[in-house]
């Protein structure tokens, strides 16, 4: 009995983790969505200037391992402005899936035709509007399956804000084995978690695959 | 400027461009009247296509001026997009956008750029895709759409910013010889009903009947040009009566 017993006292602590899992990967995603797309555009789109700090960025992010970026966020920045660890850790996260997205969005703004850009400063759209209407919308949609990649990684690497001590998945596991003295128990329930929720998140996305498929 | 006379609705002067070291317009210069049907003819690389690109300055001229109804658009500080709107472009391959339906397509300028209220934006894409004879496809994609119904509505597109002067890039190249009857039905219509037109195209048919002129271009500059019953019967230019010809051969044989 001592077996269940503490299985439940081990899922019911762990699972309180799961809406901070939740939260800092969305936050990740939402912070990386906007470096992201800002970015490609700035690529493909912006001057030699906004060109080459896009890419310096991408390169630079993408080379340096995100607890580094976690660690210079909590330890270095927090301490000049006001971050808990749960938004240092969602920050930093976020600024490092920001590079990866920028280039599956440069790939995507890439992929669409010319032809569309062309079409639409014919009938008289600023630049700036071509993107917003019709270009964007298009890579988005051609970006889905590459970003639904991007979103399982962001989900499993949120387990890194776990060393700033944000009360997540795998940091409840951790204390509530030190206590139960079960190891395997509490990382087989953190281990099931991430599994059902990158199924979900799986599901959603290629929800949204199907939905807004584009036919060319 | 005396009141009797008409003022042209386009008058390009002396304009170059240049593509690197390819020199695609050298010293082109056109006029064209208030409802005037304009047909383009030439062999392919003698500058058509940049010419039109020139005009609604998606990419401008290096050198020379234009004028669109008087004023001059290749003057510094001339806002382009504002031109664009003047100018409807129907391209050879369409370019619809492809996230959108057909009347997604019409409404879309309507919204972003004649900033219209959705109802009303919705309302004169139906008109101008009952002018194009689609009412029935507005909500299919354009990939459920046969090459000719894409172009009608592309044309229903251009239509929709209400343009003074419509230009046409060969609109029926691309497509299969029994669905470029639609397309060109269309641009007839328009023909009847006034509307300026400048048309690169090598469908003869589509000339004789309805243009008012035909100009016959050359390495960057207009060979020659006449009614179409002049170009045709008797063109004063070898070069135009053999590329005439040849273009007519082709047109008789594959049909």
């Amino acid at each position: 009995m001592e077996f269940f017993q503490n299985l439940v006292t081990t899922f019911n602590f762990i699972l309180q983790g799961v809406w901070v899992t939740i939260g800092v990967t969305a936050v990740a995603l939402a912070v990386g969505l906007v470096f992201g797309v800002t970015m490609a555009m700035a690529r493909v789109y912006g001057n030699p200037f906004l060109q080459t700090v896009a890419a310096i960025y991408s390169v630079i992010v993408r080379a340096v391992p995100v607890v580094v970026i976690i660690f210079i966020l909590f330890f270095v920045i927090a301490r000049f402005v006001n971050l808990s660890p749960f938004w240092a850790g969602s920050l930093a996260l976020g600024f490092a899936s920001g590079a990866y997205q920028s280039e599956i969005f440069r790939g995507a703004f890439r992929a669409v035709p010319p032809g569309q850009m062309i079409a639409a400063r014919a009938i008289g759209m600023s630049k700036l509007q071509a993107i917003q209407s019709i270009i964007l919308p298009q890579a988005a949609r051609l970006a889905l399956p590459a970003w639904g990649n991007e979103a399982t990684l962001v989900l499993k690497d949120s387990t890194l804000v776990f060393v700033v001590g944000v009360p997540e998945i795998l940091r409840r596991a951790q204390q509530v084995s030190a206590r139960t003295l079960e190891p395997f128990l509490a990382f087989s329930v953190a281990m099931l978690l991430y599994l059902v929720l990158t199924l979900l998140t799986t599901q959603i996305l290629q929800w949204f695959e199907r939905r807004y498929r584009l036919q060319m | 400027m005396s009141s009797t006379a008409i003022a042209p609705i386009l008058r390009i002067e002396n304009i170059h461009k240049s593509f690197g070291k390819t020199r695609v317009l050298t010293g082109f210069s056109l006029t064209v009247q208030p409802q005037e049907v304009v047909v383009l003819v030439g062999p392919s690389g003698s500058g058509k296509s940049t010419l039109l690109r020139c005009i609604n300055l998606l990419s401008p001229p290096d050198s020379g001026r234009i004028w669109l109804e008087e004023q001059e658009i290749t003057a510094p500080g001339v806002n382009p997009d504002k031109v664009r709107q003047r100018i409807g472009m129907v391209f050879q391959d369409f370019n619809l956008f492809n996230h959108l339906t057909a009347l997604g397509n019409v409404m879309i300028g309507l919204m972003k750029v004649r900033k219209m209220p959705k109802k009303e934006a919705h309302d004169l894409a139906m008109f101008e895709l009952e002018r194009v004879g689609l009412v029935d496809r507005a909500y299919h994609y354009p990939a459920q759409l046969s090459g000719g119904q894409k172009q009608r509505v592309a044309i229903a597109r251009a239509l929709g910013m209400d343009p003074h002067i419509m230009l046409f890039d060969e609109p029926t190249s691309a497509l299969d010889p029994e669905l470029t009857g639609e397309v060109l039905e269309v641009m007839q219509q328009l023909a009847r009903e006034g509307m300026t037109m400048i048309v690169v195209s090598h469908e003869m048919g589509f000339a004789r009947q309805v243009a008012s002129r035909v100009v016959f271009m050359e390495g960057g500059v207009v060979v020659e040009e006449g009614p179409p019953a002049q170009m045709f019967e008797q063109p004063l230019h070898e070069r135009t009566r053999a590329f005439l010809r040849k273009i007519s051969d082709m047109d008789s044989g594959g049909r």
